[in-house]
């Protein structure tokens, strides 16, 4: 057993774990946070990604004794104060999402694209989430999602220029 | 699936990684950016008794100038590699075969130097580094050694990597002159490995094509030098014409396979399109 020091959520654990554990498992097995989702064994689907230290991963090619120090943020850590994060927001307005099991991995990939791309193009967007396999929706609606998300998010951005 | 169980040793110097390595037993892995690694040992293909992590190794990350050469530290992510403007301004085309590789989650993870100790034959890497004439500098318990990249790739999955030892970084000379280089690579879906893909670095001199280095992915169990064609572009006139006359020979001496992508004879056919384009962006007509 390793023992690791990691915050997810904003919130600190300290947990002994196997260094053989995933982080994938950790967040749902040993934290309880199954909003995190397992959609394959190649490490293809993208469905398992969350942030490690501000930068999309995906969590079932990680090891939890690799996050130690770290800081994890999931689906689960994305709404504020109760009021849905822009990207949730916009997968729901916009019908990004039908059976939902891609979704978690996909908004956490498209947060991450806006923070590198803040106006990614469509073609920019489709690369962006390239990693992440959707069964059901033809990405049309997901796309659609990430351009009123990155609008909404340039927004309030420029609002809060403005207030300063 | 769950890797199986090992010891785990997260060394934070290049000394105490060699040290972690030769305590480690019999089968010892090295992990880097795990993107290769994890998910073999997931599929229970590699059990390591051993486990020992690079990623805490400062030193191990991060691209110098080094006078007439470029220094990239193994751990060096492939994100890192895209945004480096000492890659941008001495060696573009790591950064436009890096762009290629597998999507944004990979590549915040992956690292320069897992991908080519990987030596995966369709990985976009290998052939870049062949094409540049990179060097690779290798730590062992008897100290540090260079190899160059015709001497790096032995076999499929196989490198000049001896037991015990590491790779350390990765040395790519700068090119002195007027060159333009341009990786081509032909997948079917995103995130998905080259079917085949050619690199091409190309001198121009006056009209003409001074020196042409090309690479080839997938072409064999190892990366390869596309040489016959390179001895037909030297010299030769900076034209469409002459540009698609040698890139027919682009194919000759490898020895490509035949797999649920592409039969052999498709992938010769690739390796003489994908030349004359690569060949005729880097020559920037
Ligand atoms: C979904 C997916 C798609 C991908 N698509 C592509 C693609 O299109 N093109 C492409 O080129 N790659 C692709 N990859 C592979 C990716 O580039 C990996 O990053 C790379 O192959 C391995 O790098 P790593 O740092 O993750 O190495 P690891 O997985 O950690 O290690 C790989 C191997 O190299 C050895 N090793 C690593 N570093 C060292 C070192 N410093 N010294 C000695 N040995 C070392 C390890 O022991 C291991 O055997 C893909 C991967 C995934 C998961
Ligand atoms: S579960 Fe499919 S990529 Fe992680
Ligand atoms: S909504 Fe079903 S997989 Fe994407």
């Amino acid at each position: 057993m390793s023992q690791i020091n990691v915050r997810v959520d904003g919130v600190a654990y300290t947990d002994d774990v196997e260094p053989r554990t995933l982080l994938v498992h950790y967040l749902r097995e040993q934290l309880g946070k199954v909003g995190t989702v397992i959609g394959c064994d190649t490490s293809n689907c993208g469905a398992c990604t969350v942030h490690l230290d501000g930068a999309a991963v995906k969590s079932c090619t990680v090891l939890a004794v690799q996050a130690d120090g770290g800081e994890v943020t999931t689906i689960e850590g994305l709404a504020q104060d109760g009021a849905l994060h822009p990207m949730q927001k916009a997968f729901h307005e916009m019908h990004g999402l039908q059976c939902g099991f891609c979704t978690p991995g996909m908004i956490m990939a498209s947060v991450d694209l806006l923070r590198e791309n803040p106006n990614p193009s469509e073609t920019e967007i489709r690369e962006g989430i390239e990693g992440n396999l959707c069964r059901c929706t033809g990405y049309q609606n997901i796309v659609r999602a990430v351009q009123q998300a990155a609008g909404e998010m340039a927004g309030s951005a420029s609002a809060r220029e403005e207030v300063r | 699936m769950i890797p199986a169980a090992f010891e785990y040793a997260r060394p934070t110097t290049v000394d105490e990684a060699l040290q972690a390595i030769a305590d480690g037993g019999e089968d010892v892995k090295i992990l880097a950016g795990g993107q290769s690694l994890i998910p073999v040992m997931r599929l229970r293909l590699a059990a390591p008794e051993t486990v020992v992590d690079l990623s805490r190794i400062e030193e191990l990350r991060g691209v110098r100038d080094d006078g007439d050469a470029l220094v990239i530290g193994a751990m060096t992510t492939h994100h890192d590699v895209l945004t480096d403007p000492l890659i941008a301004q001495h060696a573009p085309l790591i950064a436009a075969a890096t762009e290629t590789v597998a999507d944004r989650q990979v590549r915040a993870r992956g690292t320069f130097g897992g991908a080519l100790a990987h030596a995966d034959p369709a990985g976009d890497l290998p052939a870049v580094a062949l094409a540049l004439d990179a060097e690779f500098v290798i730590a062992g318990p008897g100290g540090r050694r260079t190899v160059p990249a015709a001497d790096f790739f032995v076999d499929y999955l196989t490198t000049a990597l001896e037991e015990g030892e590491l790779l350390v970084e990765i040395r790519v000379p700068k090119l002195a002159g007027q060159w333009g280089m341009h990786y081509e690579k032909f997948n079917r879906v995103a995130q998905a490995w080259s079917i085949v893909a050619v690199a091409a670095v190309v001198r121009r001199d006056d009209g003409h094509i001074a020196e042409a280095r090309i690479g080839l992915t997938n072409m064999g169990p190892t990366p390869l030098r596309a040489r016959a064609a390179e001895s037909a572009l030297a010299g030769a006139e900076a034209s469409a014409e002459a540009i698609a006359a040698a890139a027919r020979s682009a194919a000759e001496g490898t020895s490509p396979s035949s797999d649920l992508n592409a039969q052999a004879d498709y992938r010769e056919h690739l390796a003489q399109v994908l030349t004359r384009r690569a060949v005729t962006a880097a020559a920037g007509l």
